[in-house]
C-alpha cells in the first residue's frame, strides 16, 4: 500500500519552486510510534485522494517542544520552537495541519510569541472543511448504525475549544454518536498529557486511562474514536486491559474516514 | 443621654469598617508581593467576563442544584443588604424605619416583603447547604485538605447566615408599629404570634436587641471575610476580570528564557566574549516558582479568591484516580503560605525575615506537582476563573530549570528531544521512514 502514498517534502517542492496549500506537521508520535503511524498514513491517503497539495518537513521536522514545556523545561521548549520556526519561516509556511492536538496547540498558541505565526488547524477541522468544500465525500456504509463515542483530547477540547469538528465527521458516517458521561468541556483526560506519557504515574488507586476506559465501556460503544495519537495509545491500552479489544476498536477520526472509503 | 445609642452605633460602625479597611490594605499588600504582570488588554471582554461569571454566576449552574441554591443565597444576601442602608441611617440619626418617611407605605412594604421572602429562601438554602456538607457528606467537601479550619470555616459561614436571617425576621416580627402597618410583613406576621404574650416593653427590647445584633453581626461578618474562604464574595469580581483570556492550552513563554535562547541562536553572538561590565554581578533571573513571591499577583489574587468548593478537584483526573494532587489544595496552600509570609512581614516591621520555609516542599510536594496531566479540567471547572494549573507549571519550571529535579523518565525524554528532536530515542533522519513501511 505504501507505494500508493504520495508524500512530498517541503524541500523537494521548494526546489521545484512550488508552495503547497498546506504543511502537514506529522509530529513525533505520527513519525515514530507504530500505532500513530497508521493514523498518519490514513490521513495522507485522504489528502491524496482529495488531491490536496501538501508537504511534510520530513527530516527537517523536530519535536515542537510540547512535552519539554509541560515538564517544566522552558529552555528546551524554546530551543525547539526557535529551531522549528526558522525552518517553517524559511519555507514561508502559511497553513499547517496536524493530527496531534499537542503539536496543534503548541504551534497555534505558543509559537506566535516566538516569531512563528501560522494558520494552524487540527486534522479533524481540516477534514471537515474538505467535506464542506466537497473535496471529499463520506459515506457511512461500514459504520452505519455503529455506536461510536468520541474521546475529547484535552489539548483539542478544553485547551482550544474544538468540540464539534470531530463529532460532525462521526455523524457524517451515519454512525450513532454516543457520549460518555463526561464529555466535551468536562471530558476526562486519558492520562497522557503534561508529559505523563513519558513517565510512571504517581501512586494512586487506578491509572487515569483505565478510569476513562471504564467510562467509555459504560455506554457500550463499538468504536472509541480519538483525535490524538497519545489518547489513542492510552485508550487502546485501557481496552486491552479490560480484555475488550475483540469487540471494541479504538480508531482515529482519520482512520474512520479512510476506512469508510476503503483507502 | 438620648444620643448615647447613636454615638455608640457610629463608633461600632466606624470601628467595624475601619478594621475591615485595615485588613483590605494587608490583603492588597500581600497580593502585590507577587511578580508584576501588566494586564490592560481587552477591557471590554474582561468586563463582560466579570458580568457573566461573577455577577451572572454562569459557571455555578454547571452543577444545577448547588448552582441554583447558591444563586438564591447570593441574590438574597445582596438584596437583603439594602436593608442595611436603612439600619445605618436609623442608627446614626436615631430615626426608626426611616424608609417609611421617604417612601410610600406600599413601596416600603413591597421592599420589606421581598426581603422577608428572600430571607426565608436563603434560610432554606443555607440549611440544605449545611446538610450537604454535614449529613450527606458530599465527597468534594471531605478531601484531605478539608479538615480543621477549612471545614469549620464552611460551617461557620452557614451559621452566620442563619443567625442574620433569623435576626432580621425577629426584628420585624417584634416591631409592633411595623406589624400594625400590615404592609410587607408577609413572613414576620406568622412569627409575631410567637411573641404575643409579651409586654410592650419586652417586645421593644427584643426588637431593639435583634436590630443591634443584626448590624453587629453584619459588621462581624464583614470582618470575618478576611480570615475566610468567604472572601470570594468580593474577590470574585476582580478575579474574573483578570482571568485568563487566551486559549486554555496556551502557556506563557518565559521572556527571560527567550532572551537567552536568542543569544544562543544568534550566529553573531560570541559565546566566549566576556560579559559586559556589571552583567556578571547582576543576579540571574530565577526560573519558575518555589515560593509565593515567585508567582505573579494574579496567581496570588487567585489564591485569596478560592472558595474551596472543590469543583476543580472533583474533575481532576489525577485526584479521581487516587493521586495526591488536588488543585484546590494547590490554591489553599498558596494562600496559606502567602498569609504566613504576610504575618512574617507584619511581625518584622515591614520586611520579610527568612523563615526557612517555602511553598515548595513545606506546602506542596513534588509528588503532587508531577501527577498533573495539564488537562485544564480544574481551570474549566472553577466558577471564579482560578487557574491552579499555572501554579503547578511554574513550580515544575523551578524543579526542572533551577534544580534539575525532574523524574528520571522525564530526564530521558528531554535528553532525547535535545539529542534527536523526539521524545523517544529515534533518529531525526528516520522521520520519513513511515512512508516506506507498509
Ligand atoms: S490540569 Fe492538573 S491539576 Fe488541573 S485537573 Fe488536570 S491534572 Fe488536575
Ligand atoms: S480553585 Fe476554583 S474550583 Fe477549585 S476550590 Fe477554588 S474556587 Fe473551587
Amino acid at each position: 500500500m505504501s507505494n500508493e502514498m504520495n508524500v512530498p517534502t517541503m524541500a523537494s517542492l521548494f526546489a521545484e519552486g512550488k508552495q503547497p496549500e498546506v504543511l502537514f506537521w506529522v509530529g513525533c508520535a505520527g513519525s515514530f510510534d507504530d500505532r500513530a503511524k497508521k493514523i498518519t498514513k490514513a490521513f495522507v491517503k485522504i489528502l491524496n485522494k482529495a488531491n490536496v497539495s501538501f508537504a511534510v518537513l520530513g527530516t527537517e521536522e523536530s519535536c515542537t517542544g510540547d512535552p519539554a514545556k509541560r515538564a517544566g523545561n522552558e529552555f528546551l521548549f524554546q530551543m525547539q520552537a526557535v529551531t522549528n520556526i526558522e525552518v517553517l519561516n524559511a519555507y514561508e509556511v502559511k497553513k499547517v495541519v496536524t493530527a496531534c492536538p499537542h503539536c496543534f496547540n503548541t504551534l497555534k498558541n505558543e509559537y506566535p510569541g516566538l516569531g512563528g505565526t501560522y494558520d494552524v488547524v487540527h486534522h479533524t477541522q481540516f477534514l471537515k472543511q474538505l467535506l464542506e468544500e466537497g473535496r471529499i465525500t463520506m459515506e457511512g456504509g461500514k459504520f452505519k448504525g455503529k455506536r461510536i463515542t468520541f474521546h475529547d483530547p484535552c489539548y483539542l477540547g478544553r485547551a482550544n475549544d474544538v468540540y464539534e469538528a470531530p463529532r460532525d465527521l462521526i455523524r457524517k458516517l451515519d454512525a450513532e454518536l454516543v457520549e460518555m458521561k463526561s464529555c466535551k468541556t468536562r471530558g476526562l483526560c486519558c492520562g497522557a498529557g503534561g508529559a505523563q506519557m513519558f513517565k510512571e504515574s504517581e501512586p494512586g488507586n487506578k491509572d487515569v486511562n483505565i478510569e476513562r476506559t471504564e467510562q467509555a465501556l459504560e455506554i457500550k460503544p463499538d468504536i472509541i474514536a480519538a483525535g490524538c495519537p497519545f489518547c489513542n495509545t492510552m485508550m487502546t491500552d485501557g481496552v486491552k486491559n479490560k480484555e475488550k479489544e475483540a469487540s471494541i476498536a479504538v480508531m482515529d477520526i482519520a482512520e474512520l474516514i479512510a476506512s469508510a472509503d476503503d483507502l | 443621654m438620648e444620643y448615647i445609642p447613636q454615638i455608640l452605633f457610629t463608633i461600632i460602625l466606624i470601628g467595624g469598617i475601619g478594621f475591615f479597611a485595615q485588613n483590605v490594605k494587608k490583603l492588597s499588600r500581600n497580593i502585590k508581593l507577587g511578580k508584576d504582570v501588566k494586564i490592560n488588554d481587552n477591557k471590554k471582554q474582561r468586563w463582560t467576563n466579570m458580568a457573566k461569571i461573577a455577577l451572572g454566576q454562569t459557571k455555578m449552574v454547571v452543577r444545577p442544584i448547588a448552582g441554583f441554591l447558591h444563586i438564591i443565597v447570593y441574590v438574597g444576601f445582596v438584596i437583603i443588604n439594602i436593608e442595611v442602608l436603612e439600619i445605618v441611617i436609623d442608627g446614626v440619626f436615631g430615626t426608626h424605619r426611616v424608609g417609611l418617611s421617604v417612601l410610600p407605605v406600599s413601596l416600603y412594604g413591597f421592599l420589606i416583603g421581598t426581603f422577608e421572602i428572600l430571607a426565608v429562601l436563603v434560610l432554606a438554602s443555607v440549611i440544605i447547604f449545611w446538610i450537604r456538607r454535614n449529613i450527606i457528606k458530599l465527597k468534594r467537601f471531605l478531601s484531605a485538605e478539608m479538615t480543621g479550619w477549612p471545614k469549620s470555616d464552611g460551617n461557620i459561614i452557614l451559621y452566620f447566615e442563619v443567625v442574620l436571617m433569623c435576626l432580621f425576621l425577629i426584628m420585624n416580627a417584634t416591631d409592633t408599629s411595623f406589624q400594625n402597618l400590615d404592609s410587607g410583613n408577609v413572613v414576620s406576621q406568622f412569627i409575631a404570634p410567637l411573641f404575643s404574650g409579651l409586654s410592650k416593653g419586652t417586645l421593644h427590647f427584643i426588637e431593639q436587641s435583634a436590630w443591634w445584633l443584626h448590624i453587629v453581626g453584619i459588621l462581624t461578618f464583614l470582618n470575618y471575610l478576611y480570615y475566610s474562604k468567604h472572601l470570594h464574595i468580593l474577590l470574585a469580581f476582580p478575579n474574573t476580570y483578570y482571568g485568563k483570556l487566551t486559549p486554555k492550552g496556551q502557556f506563557k513563554n518565559l521572556e527571560a528564557v527567550t532572551n537567552e535562547v536568542k543569544l544562543m541562536m544568534d550566529p553573531d553572538a560570541d559565546p566566549f566574549a566576556t560579559p559586559a561590565v556589571g552583567v556578571e554581578e547582576s543576579e540571574p533571573e530565577k526560573f519558575g516558582a518555589s515560593d509565593v513571591t515567585d508567582l505573579n499577583w494574579v496567581q496570588l489574587l487567585n489564591s485569596y479568591t478560592c472558595t474551596e468548593c472543590g469543583r476543580c478537584t472533583s474533575e481532576c483526573p489525577a485526584n479521581q484516580t487516587g493521586k495526591k494532587l488536588s488543585p484546590r489544595k494547590i490554591m489553599m496552600d498558596t494562600r496559606d503560605r502567602l498569609v504566613e509570609v504576610g504575618k512574617n512581614i507584619d511581625a518584622n516591621k515591614g520586611t520579610f525575615e527568612p523563615d526557612g520555609k517555602q511553598l515548595l516542599g513545606d506546602y506542596i510536594s513534588t509528588e503532587e506537582l508531577w501527577a498533573c496531566t495539564s488537562c485544564n479540567a480544574c481551570v474549566q471547572a472553577c466558577p471564579v476563573s482560578i487557574d491552579p494549573l499555572s501554579i503547578i507549571m511554574d513550580m515544575r519550571q523551578y524543579l526542572v530549570m533551577e534544580q534539575s529535579a525532574a523524574p528520571s523518565d522525564l530526564n530521558n525524554m528531554m535528553g532525547n528531544i535535545e539529542n534527536n528532536g523526539a521524545p523517544w530515542p529515534f533518529n531525526q533522519q528516520d522521520r520519513l521512514n513511515w512512508t516506506n513501511e507498509s
